[in-house]
């Protein structure tokens, strides 16, 4: 199941695992694969949440999505290879893919996740709408710098200056 | 103190509800066991030998009386009468059950307080010297600090997923309280040499548990302003480079260790000199709102001595000797702060019973203007008694049990829940706490020890610091049997040093007589006025390790 903030959507991406298609520019490529093709045009990467923010640089300006694959979802280093790759400009788009549960998804947004890919095990035993429901459960946040969501010092800031 | 405005009081709810969500979805099984443990454990909820522990936070040891008599309402109503205070200034519970996890939140939330984060790999409470804003020695009150890390870690979208636990302690005094260098993060107030401006010194890479290391410093100096920026920068170094190969070695110490604190500042550093710092430090308006609620109160003038306390203390001679042991300097003159020690010769430290909660609310409203603190030795604060009002606040704690006069003393021990709670605990250590207590009960013996600290874990995972005490005793499990493995030199305050362990395992019934031993050498060794650690430190572990092994053969010799 793939979902972003609104909810539930269709995949336009070709796994690795999927038959190859001739249509190649919405291909998904594992990192491992990446490096080797050397007339690769796909523009789509998955990459382990180990890689150096380094090595990505050469390719953050030819790709349109950079999905980080999470193990486990008690492995966090995901969070922050993504901060680090808005850091670095990236706009397109960010997926997280991997197990993550719904309680995560507001953070995985905040950090500059736009999506959340999980298995259909997952996704069966936790459809959309608790995505959603779990991803609105602060109306406010008070870290300043994260992506999306009301900042809690900001809207102090607000109220004093209303005074 | 600090209080909630309608920001943080909306985020404690919402917390509270969306908890009450998880637990919901774990009953109905859309949440697995696995998915669900590190949300309860966030939520201060821990699976024990027994039932549920509910761990709830008092963050840097500050409480009002209406949030004790908040405890003392839930262990009536949701445990058995008493709640256990913790080394890191949290209150546990040993008896609640999951389905009630969520009210008991609730009620927390009604007084301003929460389990945030008390639990998990994540920012754990945060800590702070227990005589923040009263002591003579300080060069600020540590807490406003604290109380803005609490807000950014709460939550935290970053760092809620860490590689394990991640523990931040501050001081803002020069005698270090507040055991800074053995926490992940330990920040230490500092002022400029050349400007005077207030700042830190950052202390990363300390820890206790099966790989003891007392922290290092990675900045000399931290200007105040730019402190969060600066920790995102450390935690996004941790989260992304500390190990999650093994859990043992997952801590940021061991990251800190094998690479070398120089790897870990260059990292550090590069990645805080890369940062916007201006889009996360809050701005100085938000500081000064938190700092404003910690402004002093309005103390009374006082002549520094009080005729009323003396003449007292000359009728009274217990009450003069809890006077001097309990008492500690104020820095506003004819006050005192007293520290209230919950180690009653035979009971269990750091344990406190709902009538003793009450009562002891009561005394803070009355003799200390509705605030006490908690402090990571297991003991109660009472920060701001007149003087002249402390014989009557004794008479007072007496009728509870709550007069002993032990602070610092070897009787004041401390331990962690050990085997007859954790489910972690390869031996007991509340028993044995006991059984040293009252070894060394008579009064006059203790005072002529003097200052000496006692820790018990009931496990290597040290929860009770035998390391960095004076004498420090670890339980541990040999062939099914209890065995104690006995410290020395351990030092918990700015000279942090970890114990060295001086001889074979005991039995528990044997411990008791080997302190003895120690503190015989002690006696026969010490220099006028020398307290029991600096004679350790002068004369070494030699003459304490042959009379520690004349103990061990005299049992064997006795047993066969
Ligand atoms: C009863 C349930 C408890 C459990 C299951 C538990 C579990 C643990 C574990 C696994 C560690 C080792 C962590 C590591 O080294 O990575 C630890 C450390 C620690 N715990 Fe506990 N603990 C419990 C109770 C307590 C209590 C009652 C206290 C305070 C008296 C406490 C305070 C600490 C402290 C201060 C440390 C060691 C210092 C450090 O983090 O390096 N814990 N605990
Ligand atoms: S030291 Fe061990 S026995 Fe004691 S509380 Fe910690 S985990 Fe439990």
């Amino acid at each position: 199941m793939l979902l972003d903030a609104r909810g539930a959507k269709d995949d336009v991406w070709i796994k690795p695992d999927q038959v190859p298609q001739v249509q190649a520019s919405h291909r998904l490529v594992l990192w491992e694969d990446w490096a080797g093709d050397s007339e690769v045009q796909a523009r789509g990467v998955e990459i382990p949440n180990t890689l150096k923010i380094g090595d990505l640089l050469p390719i953050l300006g030819q790709v349109e999505l950079i999905a980080i694959r999470f193990g486990a979802f008690t492995d966090g280093r995901g969070f922050s290879l993504a901060r680090l790759i808005r850091a670095q400009g990236y706009k397109g788009t960010l997926r997280a893919t991997g197990p993550l549960i719904p309680d995560q998804f507001a953070y995985a947004l905040r950090c500059g996740f736009d999506e959340v890919e999980v298995p259909d095990a997952n996704a069966n035993r936790q459809p959309p709408d608790v995505w959603l429901r779990a991803a609105r459960s602060f109306s406010a946040n008070y870290q300043r710098g994260y992506a999306t969501g009301v900042n809690i010092l900001d809207q102090r800031r607000l109220a004093r200056a209303g005074r | 103190m600090y209080r909630y405005d309608e920001f943080d009081e909306r985020f404690v709810r919402e917390r509270v509800e969306q908890f009450r969500d998880e637990v919901a979805r774990r009953l109905d099984g859309s949440l697995t066991e696995d998915e669900f443990r590190p949300l309860r454990l966030k939520n201060g909820l821990y699976l024990q030998l027994h039932a549920y522990m509910l761990r709830i936070a008092i963050p840097y040891g500050t409480l009002s009386s209406r949030q004790l008599r908040q405890l003392a309402l839930i262990a009536d109503r949701y445990d058995r009468g008493y709640g256990h205070f913790t080394t890191r200034q949290n209150i546990q519970f040993n008896w609640p059950k999951l389905r009630d996890a969520p009210d008991i939140l609730g009620l927390l939330a009604d007084v301003e307080m929460h389990c945030i984060q008390t639990s998990g790999n994540c920012i754990r409470n945060v800590t702070a010297d227990h005589f923040a804003g009263v002591a003579a020695d300080e060069i600020d009150d540590p807490r406003p600090v604290c109380e803005l890390i609490r807000q950014w870690s709460s939550a935290h979208p970053e760092f809620s997923y860490l590689p394990r636990k991640f523990k931040i302690a501050v001081t803002g005094a020069l005698h270090d309280r507040a055991v800074v260098k053995a926490h992940d993060i330990g920040l230490r107030m500092v002022r400029d040499r050349e400007t005077s401006a207030k700042g830190f010194e950052v202390i990363v890479g300390g820890g206790l548990g099966r790989t003891p290391f007392v922290g290092k410093v990675i900045r000399d100096f931290l200007p105040e302003d730019e402190l969060l920026a600066y920790l995102e920068a450390i935690m996004r170094v941790y989260n992304l480079e500390g190990r999650r190969d093994n859990k043992y070695k997952a801590r940021v110490k061991i990251l800190v260790h094998e690479i070398g604190v120089e790897a870990f500042r260059e990292k550090v550093e590069a990645e805080y000199a890369r940062l916007d710092v201006a889009s996360i430090n809050p701005d100085p308006a938000e500081v000064e709102r938190i700092a404003a609620y910690f402004a002093p109160p309005a103390y009374e003038k006082l002549p520094a001595q009080s005729t009323a306390l003396d003449a007292a203390m000359k009728l009274n001679p217990a009450f003069a000797e809890w006077v001097e042991i309990n008492g500690f300097e104020h820095k506003a003159p004819g006050y005192v702060a007293v520290t209230v020690s919950l180690k009653g010769i035979g009971e269990v430290p750091g344990d406190m019973t709902s009538d003793q909660m009450r009562h002891f609310a009561d005394l803070t409203d009355r003799f200390s203007l509705g605030e006490l603190r908690v402090s990571h030795n297991q003991n109660l604060i009472l920060p701001d008694v007149k003087k002249k009002d402390l014989f009557p606040l004794w008479q007072e704690l007496g009728k509870f049990g709550l007069a002993t006069a032990n602070v610092g003393l070897i009787t004041d021990i401390i331990a962690c829940p050990g085997l007859d709670y954790c489910s972690l605990a390869t031996a007991r250590s509340i028993p044995i706490a006991q059984a040293i207590a009252t070894r060394f009960a008579d009064p006059v013996r203790q005072r002529d020890i003097g200052p000496l600290n006692l820790n018990i874990s009931g496990c290597i995972n040290a929860c009770g610091h035998h390391h960095v005490g004076h004498i420090g005793i670890l339980g541990l499990e040999k062939r099914g049997q209890e065995s104690y493995q006995i410290t020395l030199g351990g030092d918990s305050s700015e000279d942090a040093a970890i114990g060295d362990v001086i001889g074979p395992g005991l039995t528990g019934d044997a411990v008791p007589g080997a302190i003895e031993r120690l503190v015989a050498i002690y006696l026969q060794e010490r220099r006028e006025g020398e307290p029991f650690i600096a004679t350790v430190k002068r004369i070494g572990q030699a003459p304490f390790k042959a009379a520690f092994q004349h103990y061990v053969e005299g049992l064997r010799d006795h047993a066969a």
